[in-house]
Formats: structure tokens, sequence, C-alpha cells
């Protein structure tokens, strides 16, 4: 028996295995891991483009406007000046102010609103919001309809604007509308890699003809969420059940600057209170001193081999040709350029903390 | 995937080379294929006494780190140190530049809980 029997596939799961890809179960879905290889899919990546299959992640469209719907009080970020088609970045927070889920806002116009959430908490996250919105909100659940795959990396614009004239428009955390096929499928310069890129929604059905549109183009190879995985934690970014989840705060999470403090919000209650008491812990980025590579949920010591905190993503850094890793430790402890230990019972590896931003100098706003 | 004839294999996916009482061990073209990118070593010293199938190398791919066991017990006597600066020769090389460690042979009788070629295809036929 097959344990994968019960996992969820993106349209494109026969397009993966004609190419060769190595599936995991991720967030309850069959993904592609990788094709070529980790280090090699990376590389494409950072210095040339990739193309990404994310079908996996949650759409919602939300209809009404932003205060009177309550959507405005149920995420985390301002949404009153968000231009229309711009993007913003923000988290749902729960009373205790520890995170439901972070997502992207898109405004459609004036009063539509399209959220991208992650994979695995798509049901809860749709859960969540019907409870918290007015009964004048309109929410309808695409995420079955939609399809999604990402462009990233220096050629990306080069490669799709043949595709999609204009699209050379697009500034970071933009959005618009593209004809494709006569379908109006959004873009948005968006992604999660710290290279140029682009994200695409396209209709579930028929997103293979566009995933082979684009690998026409020799410059582009697929890319799997294991060269995703290492070039997001490069650039210290969250990934929920890792740094995020209903047990941590985005002021732990090192959040605050996606928190409009100066707006009403579920959880800013609890939020204000920590700010005043002080967080108990915080994330702090840390490097090998060698390329012995950290992992989530090993502990984190100080010198002296007490154990201050937890690993919740670690990875070879192919940028730094050494172990990185993200984790939280007790306040007052793992200052910057601190050394510590990383590992278990049986097996310690030293480290010292850096800036969580491993990555620096990519294309993500050329 | 590559199997070498005159070679033996564990169930763990190592390989051992028997030649005038050493035995020249590694890992499977199945193993390294199956751990991906390999980035980090951690090779037993020089000296150290390996037991058969007990923990004898560390080794670590992009996302996971893994256990390699000795096929056979008895005394290091050799590491292939090009791996601490070049790990990724194991997937390029498993065979040959791949190899982890010489280890001189302290009880022959061992090599008959060893795998030929041949039942360590049907072994990788049978786990699929």
């Amino acid at each position: 028996m097959s344990l994968t029997e019960n996992l969820k596939k993106t349209s494109l799961y026969d397009n993966h295995i004609a190419l060769g890809a190595k599936m995991v179960p991720f967030g309850g879905w069959d993904m592609p891991v990788q094709y070529e290889g980790v280090i090699a899919e990376y590389t494409q990546t950072r210095k040339a483009v990739s193309l990404f299959d994310i079908s996996h992640m949650g759409e919602f469209i939300v209809e009404g406007d932003c205060v009177e719907s309550g959507l405005d009080r149920i995420v985390t970020m301002s949404l009153k000046d968000l231009p229309v088609k711009s993007a913003r970045y923000g988290m749902m927070l729960n009373d205790k102010g520890c995170i439901i889920d972070d997502l992207i806002i898109f405004r459609m116009e004036k009063n539509k609103w399209f959220l991208v959430v992650n994979g695995a908490t798509t049901e809860k996250d749709l859960k969540h919001l019907k409870f918290s919105l007015k009964p004048s909100a309109i929410i309808e659940d695409v995420s079955s309809t939609t399809g999604k795959i990402d462009v990233q990396g220096p050629l990306s614009r080069e490669v799709l604007k043949s595709i999609f004239p204009g699209i050379e428009k697009l500034e970071y955390y933009t959005f618009d509308f593209f004809n494709y096929l006569g379908k109006n499928i959004l873009i948005s310069r968006t992604g999660y890699t710290g290279e140029l890129g682009y994200e695409i929604y396209f209709p579930w059905d028929s997103i293979d003809v566009l995933w082979n549109n684009i690998l026409e183009d020799k410059r582009v190879r697929p890319a799997g969420l294991g060269a995703r995985d290492v070039l997001r934690l490069e650039m210290g970014y969250s990934l929920y059940g890792h740094e995020l989840s209903e047990n941590i705060t985005p002021l732990e999470a090192g959040l605050s600057k996606f928190v409009d403090f100066a707006k009403e919000f579920i959880g800013k209650e609890a939020l204000l209170r920590q700010k005043e008491q002080g967080v108990g812990r915080r994330i702090i980025g840390f490097v090998s001193d060698n390329r012995r590579s950290p992992r989530a949920e090993q502990a984190i010591y100080d010198q002296a081999g007490e154990e201050i905190g937890i690993v919740t993503s670690g990875s070879f850094s192919v940028h730094l040709q050494r172990g990185i890793g993200l984790g939280f430790a007790k306040q007052g402890t793992a200052k910057q350029d601190d050394k510590l230990l990383f590992g278990n019972e049986k097996v310690r590896a030293e480290a010292r903390v850096t800036s969580r931003f491993f990555y620096k100098g990519g294309s993500l706003k050329d | 995937m590559e199997i070498v004839e005159h070679l033996m294999y564990t169930k763990d996916h190592e390989w051992v080379l028997v030649e005038d009482g050493i035995a020249t061990i590694g890992i499977t073209d199945y193993a390294q294929s199956s751990l991906g990118d390999i980035t980090f070593i951690e090779l037993p010293s020089v000296g150290d006494e390996a037991e058969q199938f007990g923990e004898i190398v560390s080794v670590e791919s992009v996302k996971a780190a893994s256990d390699v066991f000795s096929p056979i017990s008895g005394r290091v006597v050799e590491i292939n140190t090009e791996l601490e600066t070049d790990p990724a020769l194991i997937n390029r090389s498993p065979y040959e530049k791949g190899w982890l460690a010489k280890i001189e042979i302290a009880d022959k009788e061992e090599l008959s809980n060893l795998m030929t070629a041949e039942e360590y295809e049907n072994f990788l036929d049978s786990v699929g």
C-alpha cells in the first residue's frame, strides 16, 4: 500500500513525472521536490530562470469594502491605502496574537481582493475568514480552479515579455491582467526566491499549456520545492509550520514591519501586551562553522552547552557553502556574532549568530 | 542504477571491495541518487574500530542527514580526505572516487553476511 494514495495532485502532475521529477508529500500534496538536482536548480534560479509549480497554494476572492467587510480587521497589513493592482504581504492572527497563516492580498478592484494563502492551511483559513468576515462580504474559494506557476530568476522578465507583452512594466509587488489563449490572467511581480520573478495565476485545467509554452524557451528549466526551500531560507523568508504557527507571534517571528499598529485587527491587544512585557524568545539566523547543516527541530545551545532554543529551518546554503539555520532563541541569548551550538544530545556542531538575511544582492528589485 | 559486479553489498546500500585483507567501503549508486546532492560528510578517524553494521560515517544532503553503516568490522586504516572539501564526489563517482574508508578486515567470516551484486540487484527490485 502506498502512502501517496491520499495525496492531492496538481494539474501538472503528469508533466512533473514526464520531466523525471522526484515527488514527495508536502502539506497534503504530492509535489516535485527536484528534477535534475537541488543544487543545479538552485543555481539555475540564481543565475538564469526557473519554473515552479506552486498550484497547491490556496486562493480566495473577497468582495466588499475592506473595512465594512471586516477583511481589514482580519489581517495585519494595511488595506485602505493599498493601490489597485498592488499586493501586500501580511498575516492573519488569532486572539492570542499568534499566526493563523501568512498571506498576500492583491487589490483587484476597489472592492475586490484576491487572497493567496498556504496550501496546507487553506481549509483552516477559509473557516476563519468565513467566521470573521461580516455577513455583507462575499468570499469565494477558488483554490481548486486556480493553478499557479512561478517564473523566478534574473532572466524571468526577458523570457516572459514575449509571451506577455507589457510585463516588463510591472514593479515589485504589483500585478496586472494579461490576455493568454483568450483568458484574462493575473500575473504579479512577486516570489519566494530573492530573485526577479513573477507568479502567474491560471485556470487549473489548462495550466499545462502555459507550463509547456514557457519551457519551450531553452533558457528555462523546471525547479522543485527542494531548491525553492534553499532559495527562501537564504533570503530569511519564513515558512508556515516552521517560523510561523499558532504559537508564534509576528513580534517573535521578526515580522513587525508587516503589522500596521495604526489600525484595528484581531490579535492587536495581545501584541501590544507582548510589546510592553517584552518577547520571551525571538527569531535568529545562524551560520554553521562548516558544511554541516542544522535541521528543523534540533536544539540550539549556548557556548556553555545550555539549551537556549530550537531550530525551525535548516539547510546547506549553496551561496555560503555552509550550513544555515533559522530558529528561536530565548530573549537575551544568541546575540549577533555569538557562538552557539546546534544538534542534539549526541552530536553538536558549532555556528555563529548572523543576520537571518543570508543572501544579499539578488535580482529581486532589478 | 549502476551495480558493480565484483563488489559485495549491504541492505543499507553500502558496498565493499575486498583486496588483500583490506575492505574499501562506499555507498551505492542507488544510495547517492536517493540522497541527492551530498553537501557534508563526517568520516571516521584512522585507527577507529568499526563494527559490522555499526555507524561509521554521517552524510548530509541539502535536505537531510543520514548514517552510513560499516559493512565489516575492523580498524580504519585510510579515509578519503578528498571528500571533506568535495563531498559531491560521492554523487559523481559512488564506486570509485567517492569511496569512504579502508578497513583492515577483522573477521573474514563476516563477508558471508553481505550480498553479491546479483543478490543486491534482486534486493533493489524487491524494495521497488
